[in-house]
């Protein structure tokens, strides 16, 4: 019936010991079958090593397990994808399956509702629902009086009403053209106010994600093995997060360890050290979720050699292990620090605050969160394509899916809106 | 005496005449009792059939076999494409119809139609059978049984006409109003609201400067509102495009508080989009001139309909208001304006067959559901006749959704939202109108008339040679050819070594069908309308393409039913003003509760789950 395929991480936020994610739909066979490249005997868990199938990088080894409808949790195909737990190995995944054609991201309730839907949910389940739904309004109660929180739905709320007054001009002229007392609709003056919007709506998209404050600002230690990675780590929890030891590639998974400094939440990672050559398969996995981990730092704390880390933007160079008799001392603007000791691990911390400042969105700014930035990013994309457009007929089709997509957030009926702007803004009619 | 039919129709205007016929056209027994014979069919507002959104109500009606197409060709002495400019989805067949041609060509086909009969009547009441109509009582005492009754009774309703100081109760002037039958109605406990609408004076054409105004003449490539007319039947006129002045406002002004809209004897809502003049002189009050388009009557009538001055001040204001406008400073009125008010049903009481939902075999169709316009009366007769008939017949009736057709835009609007000013179609209204044009409509709605056997021999004959001739040229143009073979043909392209099917190629505006003859397509043998469907189809494909998943969800929803008993005040979490609206609308499906304003997912959910819990129940009972 639904002809869509959804997914979704079914189990809680990571980290966590195991990731579960669920695939329901026609093609969930075919994700199963493209990440592992075969489908394990119905409801049996089978070993996988998951690959994206973009790029052929190595995303996780998992257990994987196939459940044909209509017996199975949602009543459709149904697949299952435990993996490990961390973040990155999750959020790997699910833009891997979102990459795939006819794959898309469940919205809110949608499993629950499929599951209704072919009748595969009992009474208990049934009352959960209606929990959520009064907990869907309590989130809106609170966010309301969230100074942030009521500033975004102002926000929305002025972009909808921008639009609103624009698709009423063009409808003017689709439905009255005809009649007397319209102004036609000068399309330069459409497009240009399209495009302001777009650039309000971009410049809100580029701001730090509201989740940021509950995940916190990702810092990746990165270096070739032995460089001391996992020794600042532990000094900068302050506890024995990670495993010390001199042999090199100690450190073969990745090591997520959350921690507050001044108020603002930091999640550290420790990785395998970066090497080419001589590790072994299960340290090579290592190598490449160390890799994975760098695509989706917020900052990169780079302990090898100068100039070596990953080229991004965000790579900060540390000298670290000042007191070490392997010491290799960089550029003089570098920060060295000594774990051991203690040295430079003040300035260290300053500089690591100062930095997540810019990531952490502020108090007082309006934020949104990855959910809200989908459709954000959805309104803004097609508000954009509007300058190069000429016919109304098109302008307003992208004006719908503008409105639709602003609508998501809000849950506002539009047509009927955009009808009384219409009527409110021109004199209509014979 | 007393008769028995399978289907009464009450009310010969564009919806009675629709749903008889069509009514008949699948073979149903129908009755159409009216006041009087001559009443049947008449245009009893402005003399335009079409326009935007109104005119591709009048094609999907004739997509039906309907008769509002036809009858406007056989009675057309001006033909207008509105929006030429842009794109096919919003451009709007209209025409000025000739009253007298158009009433008789509505006299024509409903003689020649089989297992129709006209009966002359005042209908005094519905006779019930418990919660079940079985009938009606004519004034003269006889009675006539059927299991189906559509009331198509405009506004006979208990209307009431305002001109200044002036009330008289009627419909239209000169004709009774339906009283006692309006009282039955509202005894029966169905929702009734209260609605006004407008009509501007008629002027006498011979005392028109007609030299003095702008013309605007007939277009002139002959096209047709029914592609079952094969030619303009009867000659052409122009109209012409009058002005108000500054001099008509201030007589206007200085009399607002004689027009029973400001003096509060009218407070029923009128429409946004067909203000009366001195609303719009009211409302905006920065514009200093207004258009006003004149309308021909007919080739043998000097009646002018000023299209733009709907009035109800009193005569004498509108004969001094009228001669301050550009080229009628002589003008005689013949007919003074005047406002109408109405009863309509709340049409939230009735179903997606426009069926009553609480009594069987008792429809509402047209004006009586609180639209305005013949095309959207003539739209919902149609969808009763069939309704109706379906039911009589014991088949399904045909589901029609917001993605196939005008008509269905309509109706869900109506039967979910229910309406707050005189409802009229607009093309803003419809959310997929890229896929719903009026060049279009018999490719969208022709087959499912033919699942449910309402084409006549004529029209099914020229539906499946069409049929035939589309397969033929969507088959041709899957042919892949490459850049150089389009350039070949003479057509600008960039050779940047695309292979595509022809019909990708006609994605490009500068690409037509015909330039692509070349290639191997046979356009020599294939109507020009069609082929002007299939190259719009192709522009508009990619965007078309977008709403695919959209249409999908829609659909999926579409099939879950709730049931038309659902207690909402019974599901947690839901808040009053939700329940509220639900229980108006109580929509009968998942898709229809989702666009109750105000519904969320997590309230759709919540519904969906109770749906489902008392389903079970009920099996398990």
């Amino acid at each position: 019936m639904s002809a869509n395929t959804i997914f979704a991480l079914s189990s809680g936020q990571p980290p966590a010991a195991i990731g579960i994610i669920r695939i329901s739909g026609p093609r969930a066979s075919d994700a199963l079958q493209a990440l592992s490249g075969f489908v394990p005997d119905e409801r049996r868990a089978s070993l996988a090593k998951l690959y994206d199938p973009a790029t052929g990088d190595l995303l996780d080894t998992a257990l994987i397990l196939w459940f044909p409808g209509p017996n199975s949790a949602s009543g459709e195909d149904l697949a299952e994808i435990h993996c490990h737990g961390g973040r990155a190995v999750v959020r790997a995944l699910e833009s891997a399956l979102e990459a795939m054609d006819g794959l898309y991201a469940a919205e809110p309730g949608e499993f629950t509702r499929r599951a209704f839907t072919h009748g595969r949910m009992d009474l208990a389940e049934a009352e959960g629902l209606s929990d959520l739904l009064f907990a869907e309004t309590e989130l809106q109660r609170r966010s309301a009086i969230q100074a942030a929180g009521g500033a975004l739905s102002r926000k929305v709320e002025d972009w909808q009403n921008t639009i609103l007054r624009l698709s009423a001009m063009v409808e003017a002229e689709l439905d009255f053209s005809d009649e007397d007392d319209v102004t036609p609709a000068q399309l330069s003056v459409l497009q240009s106010a399209a495009s302001d919007l777009a650039t309000e709506m971009k410049a809100m998209l580029d701001r730090p994600r509201a989740e940021k404050l509950r995940e916190g600002v990702r810092v990746v230690l990165g270096g070739p093995p032995n460089s001391g990675k996992s020794t600042l780590l532990n000094a900068l929890v302050e506890r024995e997060a990670a495993i010390v030891s001199a042999i090199a590639g100690t450190t073969r998974d990745v090591i997520e360890v959350p921690i507050a400094i001044k108020g603002i939440p930091f999640l550290f990672i420790d990785t395998a050290g970066v090497r080419d050559d001589g590790a072994e398969e299960i340290e090579r996995i290592g190598i490449d979720r160390a890799r994975q981990q760098f695509d989706v730092a917020d900052l990169i704390l780079w302990l090898g050699p100068e100039g070596e880390g990953p080229q991004i933007s965000n790579r900060v160079e540390i000298a670290s292990r000042l007191d070490h008799p392997e010491y290799q001392s960089k550029s003089p603007e570098v920060l060295s620090v000594s774990p051991l000791t203690g040295t430079g691990m003040d300035a260290l911390v300053a500089l690591l605050v100062d930095r997540a400042k810019e990531i952490v969105p502020r108090g007082d700014e309006i934020s949104v969160n990855k959910r809200q930035a989908e459709h954000l990013a959805e309104a803004q994309r097609n508000l954009i394509q509007i300058s190069e457009l000429q016919d109304y007929l098109i302008i307003a089709e992208q004006l719908r899916l503008a409105r639709a997509a602003l609508d998501a957030l809000t849950g506002r009926a539009s047509t009927e809106d955009m009808l009384d702007s219409l009527f409110g803004k021109f004199c209509i009619g014979k | 005496m007393d008769c028995d039919f399978d289907l009464i129709v009450v009310g010969g205007g564009h919806a009675g005449c629709e749903a008889a016929a069509v009514g008949a056209r699948m073979g149903v027994r129908t009755a159409l009792v009216s006041f009087t014979k001559d009443s049947i069919g008449a245009m009893s507002c402005n003399p335009a059939i079409g326009g935007l959104g109104k005119g591709h109500l009048v094609r999907e009606v004739d997509a039906f076999d309907g008769l509002i197409g036809r009858a406007a060709d056989a009675a057309a002495i001006h033909y207008r494409m509105l929006n030429l400019s842009k794109g096919a989805a919003v451009q709007g067949p209209r025409v000025q119809a000739d009253r007298k041609l158009y009433k008789a060509a509505i006299h024509r086909m409903l003689e020649a139609q089989a297992n129709l009969s006209i009966v002359e009547g005042e209908v005094l009441s519905l006779i019930f059978d418990g919660q079940r109509v079985s009938g009606i009582n004519l004034a003269d005492e006889s009675k006539i049984t059927a299991s189906a009754v559509i009331l198509a009774t405009g506004t006979f309703l208990n209307g009431k006409l305002f001109r200044g100081e002036e009330t008289v109760s009627g419909g239209r002037t000169g004709e009774a109003s339906a009283v006692s039958l309006g009282q039955q109605i509202r005894d029966a406990d169905l929702p009734i609201a209260r609605l006004k609408t407008g009509t501007p004076p008629r002027i006498d054409g011979r005392t028109i400067d007609w030299a003095a105004l702008p013309e605007q003449p007939s277009d002139d490539d002959g096209w047709t509102m029914s592609p079952m007319s094969s030619r303009r039947e009867v000659p052409q006129t122009f109209c012409a495009v009058s002005r108000t002045s500054a001099a008509t406002h201030d007589i206007i002004r200085e009399n607002l508080d004689r027009s029973p809209l400001f003096s509060g004897a009218i407070d029923a809502q009128g429409p946004r989009y067909c203000p009366s003049i001195e609303d719009k002189i009211h409302r905006f009050a920065d514009r200093d001139s207004h258009q006003v388009f004149l309308e021909p009557e007919g080739l043998d009538t000097n009646l002018v309909y000023p299209n733009g001055i709907s009035t109800s001040l009193p005569a004498d204001v509108q004969e001094a208001f009228v001669r301050t406008m550009d080229g009628l400073s002589k003008a005689e009125i013949i007919v003074p304006g005047y406002a109408v008010e109405y009863d309509h049903i709340d049409p939230r009481a009735l179903d997606r067959s426009l069926k009553v939902r609480d009594l069987d075999g008792l429809y509402c169709a047209g004006q009586i559901n609180g639209t305005t316009g013949y095309e959207e009366a003539a739209a919902q007769g149609l969808i009763a006749g069939i309704g109706a008939a379906c039911s009589i017949l014991g088949k399904d009736a045909p589901q029609l959704d917001r993605g196939t057709s005008y008509m269905a835009v309509m109706i869900d609007d109506l039967v979910l939202q229910g309406v707050t000013e005189p409802y009229r179609m607009l093309t803003a209204r419809a959310e997929y109108r890229l896929r719903l044009r009026a060049d279009n409509a018999t490719t969208r709605l022709s087959p499912v008339a033919e699942t449910i056997r309402c084409l006549g021999s004529e029209r099914h004959a020229w539906f499946k040679e069409r049929e035939t001739q589309r397969m033929v040229i969507m088959k041709e143009l899957l042919a892949i050819h490459s850049c150089d073979a389009i350039a070949r043909q003479g057509i600008e392209v960039r050779l940047d070594g695309t292979k595509q099917s022809l019909f990708d190629w006609l994605r490009f505006p500068n690409i037509s069908i015909t330039a692509l003859e070349g290639l191997g397509l046979s356009v020599a043998n294939i109507d020009p309308g069609l082929l002007a469907e299939v190259e719009e189809d192709a522009r508009y494909a990619p965007y078309l393409q977008r709403q695919e998943s959209e249409l999908r969800d829609l659909r999926a929803n579409e099939q879950i039913g709730l049931g038309d008993d659902l207690d909402y005040t019974a599901i947690a979490g839901l808040s009053n003003e939700m329940v509220e609206r639900l229980n108006g609308a109580r929509p009968e499906t998942l898709a229809a509760a989702s666009r109750v304003r105000g519904i969320t997912p997590a309230a759709l959910a919540a519904i969906l789950v109770h749906a489902r819990r008392r389903e079970a129940k009920n099996l398990a009972a």
